[in-house]
C-alpha cells in the first residue's frame, strides 16, 4: 500500500492507481507463469453454475479465469464468478486437521489419525452413552452431488442416527415443498431459455441482479424480445429499477398479493376453464378463498396501490405465455410454502405450464441447492426425491445400500430444530460438512448456545469458519476446484466440476473424510469409494425408479452435452429440459393439485414498541455466511461491510450510526439513506458474523412444513446509535496473520455507494 | 463508431462490477481495473453506470491530442492505445483532457493506465474481458448489425455533447429506447 498523495490535480477516482489492492491474496505472482492449460468446469458459488476454465499452470497451481463458452451462461461471469479461483491458494487455507483437548484451549494442529481416531471415538461414546440419534449430521447444499448423497448414506448407514439435516433447510425447503404438493415433484417446471419465450415475466421476492447475476440475461434478452416484466419485491432492487411494474409490497404480504392477483383474473374471466377442469384438482377451494381478496383489501394488507394489483393480474391473465419465478423474498415466512403455493395456483388457473415460454419456478439458492435437497442429507428424504416414512421408498433404498429395512432410521428433524435439540442435551455430538450456522441461522445467541451444550463437535471446512473456529475437531477440506463430481443447477440440468488441482497440505475432499470415519466405525464397507465417479454410479444406482431419477446420467454424457435434466432413466434417454409437457403432473392421477392458501400476520407483526419491519438478504459482492468472500480482496474493496438501508422519511442521513434493535438483539449499523426501499421496512445484509451480524436480530420463527426460519421479516426499531459496531475480521487458523484487506474493514465505517458496493471512485 | 466495437448499456447495468473484477484478470495490467463504475443518482436509485474507454476520433482523441510525450497511440482500427510505458512522463495532461474521465495515473510508477480496449484479445477475435463477462450485455463487444439483431430497438450514438462541443466516439452508447435525438448529453448545459 502507498501513501495517498495530496496533490489535488485529478479528479475523485482518478488518482494514484497504485493504492488498488484488490488482487489475490498472497498477490498477483501468476503472469509469469506460462500458463498451461484450462480446465472446463462450473463456478463454486449460485444456484446459476455459470460455465468456466481455470488456467492451471506448469507446477499444476490454479492462477487464474477464463470465460467458457456453455450454454447456460455463454461466458458472462459474475464478479464472484471472475475471483473464485483466488480461493484455491488462499494463504487462509485449512492445510492440517485441527484439535483441542477441552474447550477454550487453543486449536492446535494434528494428524489424521489422532483427528479421526477422536472423531469416530466420541461418536461411540455419546452414541453408547446416549443412543444413535444423540449424535448428528449436518450437511450443506455447496456440496457436489456425490457428497450429498453420501452425506445422508453416511448419518444412516455408518451413524445410523435419524438426526441429519442440511443449510438448503434455509433455502429452498419452502419451495420443495410446495412443488411437492402441487406438482408431486420437486423442480423448476422450465429450462431458463423458455424466458425467452414469455410475454410475461413475474419475478417475486427475488433479487436476481445481486443474487443471481447471469440469470439477469435471460429477462432482459425476454424484453428485447417485447416480454413484460413485472417484480414484486419490498425494494427496488436492480431488476425492479426498469421493470415495467414494480409491485414493492410489504415484507410478509406475499400470499396476499397472489390471492388478490386471481382474485381478478377470476372477476374477469381470465381463468383457463378447459386447464382447471381436465388437469387439476381443488380449484373451487381456491376460488372461494381469493373471492375474498379483492384488490382494495389486498392493496391495504400489502401496502401496495389497489391498480398496480389490477394491472398486474391482467397482465398475467391475458398473457398467451407467461412464467413465474420466485425465490428466498417468497419463500423465507412462516407462510412460505403457501406463499409458494399461492404463485403456483396462479399458474395453474392459468395454464401456464409445459410450454416454452409457459411455466414457473423457484430459483435455488445454493451451487446445488437442487441436487443437494434430492439425494437424502434432508431430515426427511432418501435418495431420488424418496420418502423416508414411505415403506416401500425404504425398501428400496435399504434393499440397495445392502442393509435391512429395520436398520434405516425414521425421519430426522430439521436444521433449526436440531439446535433446540443440542440445546437441550438430547443431541450431544455433531458433525458438520459446508456449512456455518453461526451466521447464517436466525437468532444467533440461541445457535451460540446450541452448539457451546454439545459435548462434541467436529467441522469440515476448507476455511476456518465461524463455526469451524468453535469446534473440539477442525477437519481441512478440499474447495471445488480441487475435487470433481456433480451439481444441478437451477433448472434441474446436472452439470460437472471437474478437477484443476491438488488439495494443498493435508487437506482432503469430504467423501474421503465420511469414508475414514465410516471405516473406524465399522461401516467401512459401505464406503469403500476410491472416486467421486464411484459415488456418482451408487447414486445413479440408489435414484433408479426415484422421481429423481439420475440412472441415465454418466459424467461422459453430462461433458458431450453440457449437462442433463433429470429425470433421466436409462442412458439412452435424452433427459427432461421442461416437466410437464404432456399436462401431467407427477401423482398417479396425472392432476396437478390447487391448495388454497390464507394470508397470515408474519410470526412477528410489527406493532407500537417495534414498528418497523426489518427483512434481510444479499448483497451481490458476497456469498451467504461469507466464509469464502470475506476472503477474497476485490469483494472486500467492493462492500467491505454490512448497513442499514432504511429510506430517508426516517430522518437519517446517508452514514449515520443508525441502532437497530428488535427482541433478540441490536447492533448499529452505518445507514444507507434511499428511495428505493419501502418506508415502514429496514434491510440488513446478512454475510457477516460477530456484534454485526444481521442475525443477532432475526426471529427463529419457523414454517410448519418447511421448517425454514422467516428471515425475511420480523418487527424492529431503530434509532440514532452512538458508534458503528466494527466487523471481526473471518477466522484464521492458529499461526497465521490476516490478509490486510480482511483486517482493514474493521475500522471502516462508512456504508456503500448503493446496494450493490461501493463505486470505483468511493473506495 | 469503430466497426467491431463496445456498446454502453446503462440501462442494463445492475452494478454488479463483473467489469471491474474481470479487467482486473487482464494479462497487460493484472491486478489494475481499468473500469470506472459508477452509481447514479445515489439515494434515489440502485442505476450505475460502467465508464471504459470511449476511443475518441475527434479528429483524434484529446488524450492523444495533449499528449507532451507523444506516448499516446491511436492505431489505424481506431483504439486509443494506453500510454506507452516508454514514453509516458505521468504528467496527467491526458486525464485532465479526456472528456469522460478515464485514464488513470500510477503517481509511483509515473505511468498512465487506461483501457485499450483489450488489445490483447480484441486483435486476435475475442471480446474484451468486461464485455464477456457482462451479465447483462451492458457492455456489448460486435458490430452494430449484431447489436440490432439482438435488440430491435436499440438506439445508439457515438455522439456526446458537452456544451457547445461535439465528440465523436469509437465507443458507442445505447439510449433508452424512443430515445429522439441523435446524440448523447455529456453532462455540461
Amino acid at each position: 500500500m502507498t501513501e495517498r498523495h495530496e496533490l489535488p490535480i485529478v479528479a475523485p477516482g482518478i488518482d494514484d492507481f497504485a493504492r488498488e489492492g484488490a488482487g489475490p491474496a498472497g498477490g498477483w505472482e501468476a503472469p509469469e507463469r506460462p500458463q498451461v492449460r484450462l480446465v472446463p468446469t462450473h463456478c463454486c458459488f449460485c444456484g446459476v453454475q455459470c460455465g468456466m476454465f481455470l488456467k492451471v499452470d506448469a507446477h499444476g497451481r490454479v492462477f487464474g479465469v477464463e470465460a467458457r463458452d456453455h450454454d447456460i451462461n455463454r461466458m458472462r461471469l459474475c464478479p464472484k464468478g471472475v475471483v473464485a479461483y483466488q480461493q484455491v491458494n488462499h494463504p487462509d487455507r485449512l492445510l492440517r486437521p485441527l484439535m483441542r483437548d477441552r474447550r477454550g484451549d487453543p486449536l492446535r494442529p494434528v494428524s489424521w489419525d489422532v483427528a479421526l481416531d477422536r472423531i469416530a471415538d466420541e461418536i461411540r461414546r455419546i452414541q453408547d452413552a446416549y443412543g444413535r440419534d444423540a449424535f448428528g449430521v449436518i450437511g450443506g447444499a455447496s456440496l457436489t452431488n456425490e457428497k450429498a448423497y453420501l452425506i445422508g448414506k453416511f448419518a444412516r448407514v455408518a451413524l445410523r442416527t435419524r438426526h441429519v439435516d442440511y443449510n438448503g433447510r434455509l433455502c429452498m425447503v419452502s419451495a420443495a415443498a410446495a412443488n411437492k404438493k402441487a406438482f408431486g415433484i420437486d423442480r423448476a417446471a422450465n429450462p431458463w431459455a423458455d424466458l425467452l419465450e414469455a410475454q410475461v415475466i413475474l419475478l417475486a421476492g427475488a433479487n436476481v441482479g445481486e443474487t443471481f447475476p447471469v440469470a439477469t440475461q435471460y429477462f432482459w434478452e425476454a424484453r428485447d424480445r417485447g416480454a413484460r416484466l413485472v417484480v414484486v419485491d419490498p425494494r427496488e432492487t436492480p431488476v425492479a429499477r426498469t421493470a415495467d411494474v414494480h409491485v414493492p409490497i410489504r415484507p410478509g404480504t406475499d400470499a396476499a398479493l397472489f390471492n388478490g392477483l386471481l382474485h381478478v383474473i377470476v372477476r374477469e374471466g381470465l381463468v383457463d376453464e378447459a386447464f382447471v377442469r381436465d388437469h387439476t384438482t381443488g380449484w373451487e377451494g381456491v376460488r372461494d378463498t381469493v373471492a375474498s381478496y379483492p384488490p382494495e383489501r389486498v392493496a391495504e394488507i400489502c401496502g401496495v396501490d389497489a391498480r398496480r394489483v389490477e394491472e398486474v393480474a391482467l397482465l398475467w391473465g391475458r398473457a398467451e405465455r407467461a412464467m413465474a419465478l420466485h425465490a428466498r423474498g417468497l419463500e423465507h415466512h412462516v407462510q412460505g410454502v403457501d406463499n409458494c403455493l399461492a404463485v403456483i395456483n396462479l399458474v395453474l388457473a392459468t395454464g401456464q405450464l409445459g410450454r416454452p415460454g409457459a411455466g414457473y419456478g423457484t430459483i435455488t439458492g445454493q451451487g446445488n441447492g437442487q441436487g443437494g435437497r434430492e439425494h437424502g442429507q434432508k431430515a426427511d428424504m432418501l435418495p431420488g426425491l424418496r420418502d423416508i416414512e414411505n415403506p416401500e421408498h425404504r425398501a428400496i433404498v435399504a434393499e440397495r445400500w445392502g442393509i435391512d429395512e429395520a436398520e434405516l432410521p425414521r425421519a430426522g428433524t430439521s436444521f433449526v430444530e436440531m439446535m433446540e435439540q443440542m440445546r437441550a442435551g438430547q443431541i450431544r455430538g455433531v458433525i458438520g460438512f459446508c456449512n456455518n450456522p453461526l451466521v447464517s441461522l436466525p437468532n444467533l445467541s440461541r445457535i451460540e448456545a446450541a452448539y457451546e451444550a454439545l459435548e462434541f463437535h467436529a467441522q469440515a471446512d476448507f476455511f476456518l469458519s465461524e463455526t469451524a473456529e468453535r469446534a473440539d475437531v477442525v477437519l481441512p477440506s478440499a474447495v471445488w476446484a480441487e475435487d470433481e463430481g456433480t451439481t444441478t443447477n437451477a433448472e434441474g440440468r446436472v452439470v460437472k466440476h471437474n478437477r484443476a488441482a491438488d488439495p494443498p497440505g493435508e487437506a482432503r475432499p469430504d467423501w474421503w473424510i465420511m469414508r475414514q470415519i465410516a471405516e473406524r466405525l465399522g461401516a467401512g464397507r459401505w464406503f469403500a469409494f476410491e472416486s467421486p465417479r464411484e459415488i456418482f454410479d451408487d447414486l445413479r444406482d440408489t435414484s433408479r425408479g426415484g422421481i429423481a431419477d439420475y440412472a441415465g446420467i454418466t459424467y461422459e454424457k453430462i461433458e458431450r452435452t453440457g449437462g442433463v435434466f433429470w429425470p433421466c432413466p436409462t442412458p439412452d434417454h435424452p433427459g427432461t429440459p421442461r416437466l410437464f409437457e404432456d399436462l401431467r403432473s407427477a401423482f398417479p392421477d396425472g392432476r396437478f393439485r390447487f391448495h388454497a392458501v390464507e394470508w397470515r400476520e408474519p410470526a412477528e407483526p410489527a406493532d407500537e414498541d417495534f414498528p418497523l419491519r426489518l427483512t434481510t438478504g444479499r448483497t451481490v459482492a458476497h456469498f451467504l455466511s461469507g466464509n469464502q468472500t470475506r476472503r477474497i480482496g476485490a469483494l472486500v474493496e467492493q462492500t467491505p461491510r454490512p448497513w442499514v438501508e432504511v429510506h430517508p422519511s426516517l430522518g437519517f442521513a446517508s452514514g449515520d450510526p443508525v441502532r437497530v434493535v428488535t427482541r433478540r438483539g441490536s447492533a448499529t449499523y452505518p445507514a444507507l439513506v434511499t428511495d428505493t426501499i419501502r418506508p415502514d421496512t429496514v434491510f440488513i445484509p446478512y454475510h457477516w458474523s460477530g456484534r454485526v451480524a444481521a442475525n443477532r436480530m432475526t426471529v427463529d420463527a419457523l414454517d410448519p412444513v418447511s421448517k425454514i426460519p422467516e428471515f425475511k421479516v420480523c418487527a424492529c426499531r431503530v434509532e440514532r446509535g452512538d458508534e458503528i459496531d466494527p466487523l471481526s475480521p473471518p477466522p484464521i487458523p492458529p499461526g497465521r496473520m490476516p490478509q490486510p484487506f480482511e483486517a482493514e474493514p474493521a475500522g471502516d465505517a462508512r456504508p456503500p455507494t448503493a446496494p450493490q458496493g461501493r463505486g470505483t471512485s468511493e473506495r | 463508431m469503430m466497426q467491431r466495437t463496445q456498446f454502453i448499456d446503462p440501462g442494463r447495468c445492475i452494478g454488479c462490477q463483473a467489469c471491474v473484477a474481470a479487467c482486473r484478470e487482464c494479462d497487460s495490467h493484472r491486478g489494475r481495473s481499468m473500469i470506472h463504475l459508477d452509481y447514479i443518482d445515489v439515494g434515489r436509485s440502485v442505476a450505475s453506470m460502467p465508464t471504459v474507454c470511449m476511443h475518441c476520433e475527434d479528429p483524434i482523441a484529446p488524450c492523444a491530442e495533449v499528449c507532451p510525450a507523444d506516448a499516446i497511440l491511436v492505431t489505424a482500427d481506431g483504439v486509443v492505445q494506453e500510454a506507452a510505458k516508454e514514453r509516458c512522463i505521468g504528467c496527467a495532461n491526458c486525464v485532465h483532457a479526456c472528456p469522460f474521465g478515464v485514464p488513470k495515473i500510477d503517481f509511483e510508477e509515473k505511468l498512465q493506465y487506461k483501457c485499450n480496449l483489450c488489445y490483447d484479445r480484441t486483435s486476435v477475435g475475442l471480446a474484451p474481458w468486461c464485455a464477456t463477462v457482462c451479465p447483462t450485455g451492458a457492455i456489448f463487444y460486435g458490430t452494430l448489425e449484431e447489436l440490432l439483431a439482438q435488440r430491435p430497438n436499440a438506439v445508439v450514438s457515438d455522439i456526446v455533447v458537452f456544451g457547445e462541443q461535439e465528440i465523436h466516439t469509437g465507443v458507442a452508447i445505447v439510449a433508452p429506447s424512443g430515445y429522439a435525438r441523435d446524440w448523447i448529453p455529456g453532462g455540461l448545459p
